[in-house]
C-alpha cells in the first residue's frame, strides 16, 4: 500500500519529463518551419541562420528568434540561397548592413583583433606571474631551511 | 620591494575596474550599434509611393540634395513621439524628410498622416520589410542623413531629439549645404 504513492509520483515525474522533452522538440521547429528544396541548401540555410544574431533580441540567433525582423531576415537569406549566392556573399551582405555585430563568430580583422588576442595576452600574463611566484617560492624554501639551520646552530 | 608587491596587484585591479566600468557603460546597447553604412553609398531603391501607389519613389530622384530617410510605421510607438520633431524639421525648410513606411497597413498609414500631420516630402512603402534590411534597420524609428551625392553621412537610432538635430544633423548641413541653412534666416 505504502509503495503506491511513490510509484504515482515517479510516473508523474516521468510524464512531466516526457512532456518537457516533447515541448523542447516542438520548440526547435516552431520558429523555423521554412523548408529548402534540397538537403544541401537546408543544411547551409540552418548553418547561416544559426550564425547570425537577431538584431532586436541580440542574444538569440536568427534561427531562434520569433520576432518579425528575424523572419524577414531569414526570408532574405533564403531568397539569396535560392538565387545561388554563396555563404560568403550572404555573410558579406549582412555584415555590410549590420556590421560584425551580427555575426556570433566575428572574423579576425583589425577591428576585432583585441577580442581574439585578449584571452591569449591574459593567459600569458598568468603564466608569467605563476612562473615568478613558483620560482620565488623555491628560493624562499631554500633560505628558510638555511635560517632554520642557523637558528638551530 | 615588498611594498611594490602589494601595489602592483592593486594597480592592476584598479585598471581592470576602469576597463570593466567602461565596458558596462558602453555595453552593446540596442541604441549604440554603429551603422556600417555611414560613409558608404545609400542603397538604391525604387518603391511605390504611399500617397500615390501608381508613382514610385526612387533614390535617383533624390540625388542632388540632402535628405533625411526616416524609417517609421503606425505600429511604432516611438515614431509617434518623434512626429512633432519631424514636423518642426519640415517647417524649418532646411532638409526634406523622405519616409519609409515599414511593414505597415496602407490605410492606417494614410489616416495617421492625415490626423497627425504629414512631415514627409514623399513616403516610400516597404510592404514586406526587405528594403529595411537593405538599410540595416533593426528598429523604428531610424533616420539616415543622405548627402547630395547619395552617401549616408550619419544615422540617428530612435526618435530624433533636439540634441540629435543640433549636434548630428545641422553641423553636417552647414558645412556642405550652406545655402539651405541661410535660406532659413
Amino acid at each position: 500500500m505504502a509503495a503506491r504513492p511513490y510509484s504515482v509520483v515517479i510516473a508523474a515525474l516521468i510524464g512531466a519529463l516526457l512532456l518537457c522533452a516533447s515541448l523542447w522538440a516542438t520548440r526547435a521547429y516552431a520558429i523555423a518551419p521554412e523548408q529548402m528544396p534540397t538537403p544541401q541548401l537546408e543544411a547551409r540555410y540552418l548553418a547561416l541562420i544559426n550564425g547570425f544574431r537577431c538584431m532586436q533580441c541580440q542574444d538569440e540567433s536568427l534561427a531562434d528568434s520569433p520576432v518579425n525582423l528575424a523572419a524577414d531576415m531569414r526570408r532574405q537569406i533564403r531568397d539569396m540561397l535560392l538565387a545561388g549566392k554563396t555563404d560568403r556573399q550572404i555573410r558579406d551582405f549582412m555584415v555590410s548592413r549590420y556590421g560584425y555585430f551580427i555575426l556570433f563568430k566575428p572574423p579576425f580583422v583589425l577591428k576585432t583583433a583585441w577580442l581574439w588576442l585578449t584571452p591569449g595576452v591574459l593567459l600569458l600574463i598568468g603564466v608569467i606571474v605563476a612562473v615568478r611566484v613558483i620560482r620565488q617560492r623555491a628560493t624562499l624554501v631554500a633560505t628558510d631551511v638555511e635560517d632554520n639551520d642557523l637558528t638551530d646552530a | 620591494m615588498s611594498r611594490a608587491r602589494f601595489i602592483v596587484p592593486l594597480v592592476v585591479f584598479a585598471l581592470l575596474v576602469v576597463v570593466l566600468a567602461i565596458g558596462i557603460e558602453q555595453s552593446p546597447d540596442k541604441d549604440l550599434i554603429p551603422s556600417p553604412l555611414i560613409g558608404k553609398p545609400a542603397p538604391e531603391f525604387s518603391l511605390p509611393s504611399l500617397t500615390d501607389p501608381g508613382q514610385r519613389v526612387s533614390s535617383t530622384q533624390l540625388r542632388g540634395h540632402w535628405y533625411l530617410f526616416n524609417v517609421w510605421g503606425t505600429w511604432c510607438v516611438s515614431c509617434r513621439e518623434e512626429q512633432a520633431m519631424l514636423l518642426k524639421i519640415k517647417q524649418s525648410g532646411i532638409i526634406p524628410v523622405v519616409g519609409l513606411d515599414w511593414k505597415d497597413d496602407r490605410d492606417d498609414a494614410l489616416s495617421y498622416l492625415k490626423a497627425a500631420g504629414n512631415p514627409y516630402q514623399t513616403v516610400a512603402v516597404d510592404q514586406d520589410g526587405s528594403e529595411a534590411i537593405m538599410w540595416g534597420v533593426y528598429g523604428a524609428p531610424e533616420t539616415f542623413l543622405v548627402s547630395p551625392q547619395g552617401i549616408v553621412v550619419d544615422k540617428v537610432i530612435g526618435p530624433i531629439t533636439e540634441q540629435a538635430w543640433e549636434r548630428q544633423i545641422l553641423p553636417r548641413l552647414s558645412v556642405s549645404a550652406a545655402p539651405a541653412t541661410a535660406a532659413r534666416s
